[in-house]
C-alpha cells in the first residue's frame, strides 16, 4: 500500500482560525448585547421572570457557560465516538473500514483539549450550569435546603465529580494514545503482531467505554436537571454521539475523497458508512421514544416534569425544537437514505450527515438549556459564536491528527480486503 | 417438450467472471450460471438487473403503517372508547409501537410472498439440476441449444478459450 499525505494548506489552516476569530467576535458581541440588557436579547426578559419565578436570574454570564459546557460535551463526544469506533471494529475483526480507519482516530485529537477545557468550564461555571453545586442546598438550616438534593450528595458532589472528570479523559485519552500508537507502529514495522495487540486493547476500551459512557452522561447532562432522572439517559446521551460521530467520520472522508484523497476509498465503503448513519439514527429515535413513551404513559409528575419543560412549560419556548429535534434527527435521514442508491452517492450522504450534525447539536442544546436557562435561552449571537468557535480549535485539532499519518494504513492485515470491499 | 443445454464447467471464480463477460461481448445468451456460493459482481457481469422486492417491501410496509393507525384509531377511537390510564381516546404515542409492529410484519410478509410467487416457489417445483458438483466445487454455466441456430463447436471453442475446464451437453425435461 502506497502512502498517502494530507496536506493542509496554510490557507485552509488560516480558514480555521479565521472561525475561530469570527465565532470569538460573535461571542463577545453576544455577551456585550446581553450584558448591556438592551432587550433586543432573548436572555435579558426571561432573566426576569426567572428571578420572579424563584430561580437564579438567566445572566450572560450562564448563558456564555451554558453554552460552553454544551458544545464542549458535544465535540468531545464526537473525539470519543472516534476510538470507539475504531475499537468496535477490531473486536469485530472487520474488513471494509480499514482504509478509512485513520479518520476515526485523528477524531479523538480532540480529547485531550476537550478535557482541558471541561475542567475549566466547571472551575469558573459550575454554579452556572450546575444548580446542585450550591452549599445551601445541602444546610439543614437554610429554607433553600433540598433534601432530595441532598441526598444524592454521595454520589453528586464537588470533588467526587471532579475526580471522575479526570479519570474519565485520563482512561479515554490513555487508550486513544495506545490504540493509536499501534496503528502507527503497524505502519512503520508492519506484522500482525500490532493487530492482535489492538483487539486487545480495544476490548478493554470497549467495557471502559461501556461504563464511562452512561457516567459521563450522567454527569454531565442529567444531573443538570438534578431532581430528574431516567435509566435510558446514557444511552441516550451515548445514541446522540454516535451518531453524530459517525456522521462527522461520513462527512470527513467525502469531503477528503471530494480533494482527491482517499483514492481507494469507493460506493462501497461509503453504502457501508451511509448504512450505519442510517441504522443509528433510527437507533436514537428509538431510544428517545423509549424514554418518551414510558414517561408520557406512566404520567408521573417527578418524571413527567422534564418534558413539560420543553413541550407546554417555559412559556413554549422548546416546542419547536423539540419537534424539529425528531424531524432532522429521524424523519429527514430515514425518509433520504432508505434507498440503496442514496446511500452510494456523495451529495445525499452529505446532505444528511450535515442534517444530523446540527440536528444532535439540538438536541444537546435541548438536554441542557430548560434545565439552565429556563425562559432565557435563544438561538443568537453567543449561541452561533461558540459553536463556531469549538468548530474551528476541533478541526484544527482534527486536522492535524489527520496530517501525521498516512490516510490509508500501510500494513493493516486487512487492507487488501478493503480495497476490494464489494456490497 | 425438450430443452438441450450446454454446460461450461468452471472452477475459478475470477477465470468464471471473466469468462461471462467475454461470452456476453460476443452476443451469446447465457442463460444461468450455477454456483456454490454467491460470488461478488456476478449480477453486474450476467447483466441481472436489480431487484424491485425493496419496492414491495416499501408499499408492504406502508400498508402496514396504515392498517395499524386505522385499526386503533376507529377501534379505540370510534367503535369502542374506552378510557386507558387517563389518557386521549386517540393517543398516539400508546400506538406507536404497535404500528411499528405491522410496518415490519407487512413489510416481512409481503416480502417473502411476493418473492414465491415471482420465482414461482411451491411445493410441487421440480428443479433441474445441471450439473450436482455445482453445489460442491464447480461453477457451471448454462447456454441454451436452439437447433439449427447454435453451432455446437463453435460454442464448444468459445467455452473452453475461456477457460472452461469441461464442456457437457445435457438435455432437461420441461
Amino acid at each position: 500500500m502506497t502512502e498517502e499525505r494530507l496536506i493542509i494548506s496554510r490557507k485552509t489552516n488560516n480558514r480555521f482560525f479565521i472561525m475561530i476569530a469570527v465565532g470569538a467576535v460573535l461571542l463577545i458581541a453576544g455577551i456585550i448585547f446581553a450584558a448591556a440588557g438592551g432587550g433586543a436579547e432573548h436572555g435579558a426578559e426571561g432573566g426576569h421572570e426567572a428571578a420572579a419565578a424563584g430561580h437564579e436570574a438567566a445572566s450572560w454570564s450562564k448563558r456564555l457557560f451554558v453554552n460552553l459546557w454544551m458544545n464542549n460535551v458535544y465535540f468531545t463526544g464526537i473525539a470519543l465516538i472516534g476510538t470507539f469506533f475504531v475499537a468496535v471494529q477490531y473486536v469485530a475483526y472487520a474488513g471494509w473500514s480499514v482504509l478509512i480507519k485513520r479518520i476515526p482516530e485523528a477524531l479523538s485529537y480532540y480529547l485531550p483539549i476537550g478535557g482541558v477545557l471541561m475542567l475549566l468550564i466547571y472551575l469558573f461555571g459550575s454554579h452556572d450550569i450546575f444548580h446542585w453545586t450550591h452549599e445551601y442546598l445541602y444546610d439543614v438550616n437554610d429554607p433553600r435546603y433540598d433534601p432530595i438534593i441532598a441526598g444524592k450528595s454521595g454520589y453528586l458532589n464537588t470533588a467526587f465529580f471532579l475526580i471522575r472528570m479526570v479519570v474519565y479523559f485520563a482512561l479515554w485519552i490513555f487508550f486513544f494514545m495506545w490504540l493509536r500508537r499501534e496503528s502507527i507502529n503497524e505502519d512503520l514495522y508492519g506484522g500482525t503482531a500490532y493487530y492482535h495487540k489492538s483487539i486487545r486493547i480495544s476490548a478493554m476500551f470497549l467495557v471502559v467505554f461501556g461504563i464511562t459512557s452512561s457516567t459521563s452522561a450522567w454527569d454531565w447532562v442529567l444531573s443538570i436537571d438534578t431532581h430528574w432522572f431516567s435509566t435510558m439517559f446514557g444511552w441516550y446521551v451515548f445514541a446522540s454521539w454516535w451518531v453524530s460521530g459517525l456522521a462527522a467520520i461520513t462527512l470527513t472522508v467525502i469531503i477528503l475523497k471530494q480533494n482527491g484523497y482517499l483514492r481507494m476509498v469507493n460506493a462501497n465503503h461509503l453504502h457501508d458508512l451511509g448504512k450505519f448513519v442510517f441504522a443509528f439514527s433510527i437507533f436514537w429515535t428509538y431510544i428517545w421514544f423509549s424514554q418518551f413513551m414510558l414517561i408520557w404513559y406512566a404520567n408521573i409528575p417527578e418524571e413527567s416534569i422534564y418534558y413539560l419543560e420543553r413541550l407546554g412549560g417555559n412559556g413554549g419556548h422548546y416546542k419547536w425544537i423539540f419537534f424539529t429535534n425528531l424531524l432532522i434527527n429521524f424523519v429527514f435521514p430515514f425518509l433520504v437514505l432508505m434507498t440503496r442508491d442514496a446511500k452510494r452517492q456523495m451529495i445525499m450522504l452529505k446532505l444528511v450527515t450535515i442534517a444530523i450534525l446540527v440536528g444532535h447539536w439540538l438536541d444537546f442544546y435541548l438536554m441542557m438549556m430548560p434545565g439552565t436557562m429556563r425562559e432565557g435561552a435563544g438561538i443568537g449571537l453567543i449561541e452561533i459564536g461558540t459553536a463556531l468557535l469549538f468548530l474551528g480549535i476541533f478541526l484544527l485539532a482534527f486536522t492535524k491528527g489527520l496530517t501525521k499519518a498516512s490516510l490509508v494504513p500501510l500494513n493493516h492485515p486487512f487492507v487488501e480486503e478493503s480495497v476490494h470491499h464489494h456490497v | 417438450m425438450n430443452k438441450k443445454f450446454v454446460l461450461g464447467i468452471y472452477d475459478d471464480e475470477d477465470v468464471l467472471l471473466h469468462a461471462i463477460e467475454n461470452i456476453r461481448a460476443t452476443g451469446t445468451k447465457i442463460y444461468d450460471v450455477f454456483s456454490p456460493y454467491p460470488v461478488h459482481g456476478i449480477d453486474d457481469v450476467l447483466g441481472i438487473k436489480r431487484s424491485r422486492l425493496p419496492i414491495v417491501a416499501f408499499f408492504c410496509g406502508i400498508t402496514g403503517t396504515s392498517f395499524a393507525l386505522w385499526m386503533q384509531i376507529w377501534m379505540l377511537g370510534f367503535d369502542w372508547p374506552m378510557i386507558i390510564g387517563g389518557k386521549p381516546h386517540i393517543a398516539l404515542p400508546a400506538f406507536i409501537p404497535v404500528t411499528f409492529e405491522l410496518t415490519v410484519l407487512f413489510a416481512a410478509f409481503g416480502m417473502v410472498i411476493t418473492f414465491f410467487i415471482v420465482s414461482r416457489l411451491k411445493p410441487s417445483l421440480r428443479v433441474n439440476v445441471f450439473d450436482k458438483r455445482s453445489t460442491d466445487d464447480k461453477f457451471v454455466m448454462a447456454i441454451e441449444v436452439k437447433d439449427g441456430v447454435t453451432d455446437l463447436s463453435a460454442l464448444n471453442k468459445l467455452l473452453r478459450t475461456n477457460g472452461a475446464v469441461e464442456v457437457n451437453e445435457k438435455e432437461v425435461v420441461k
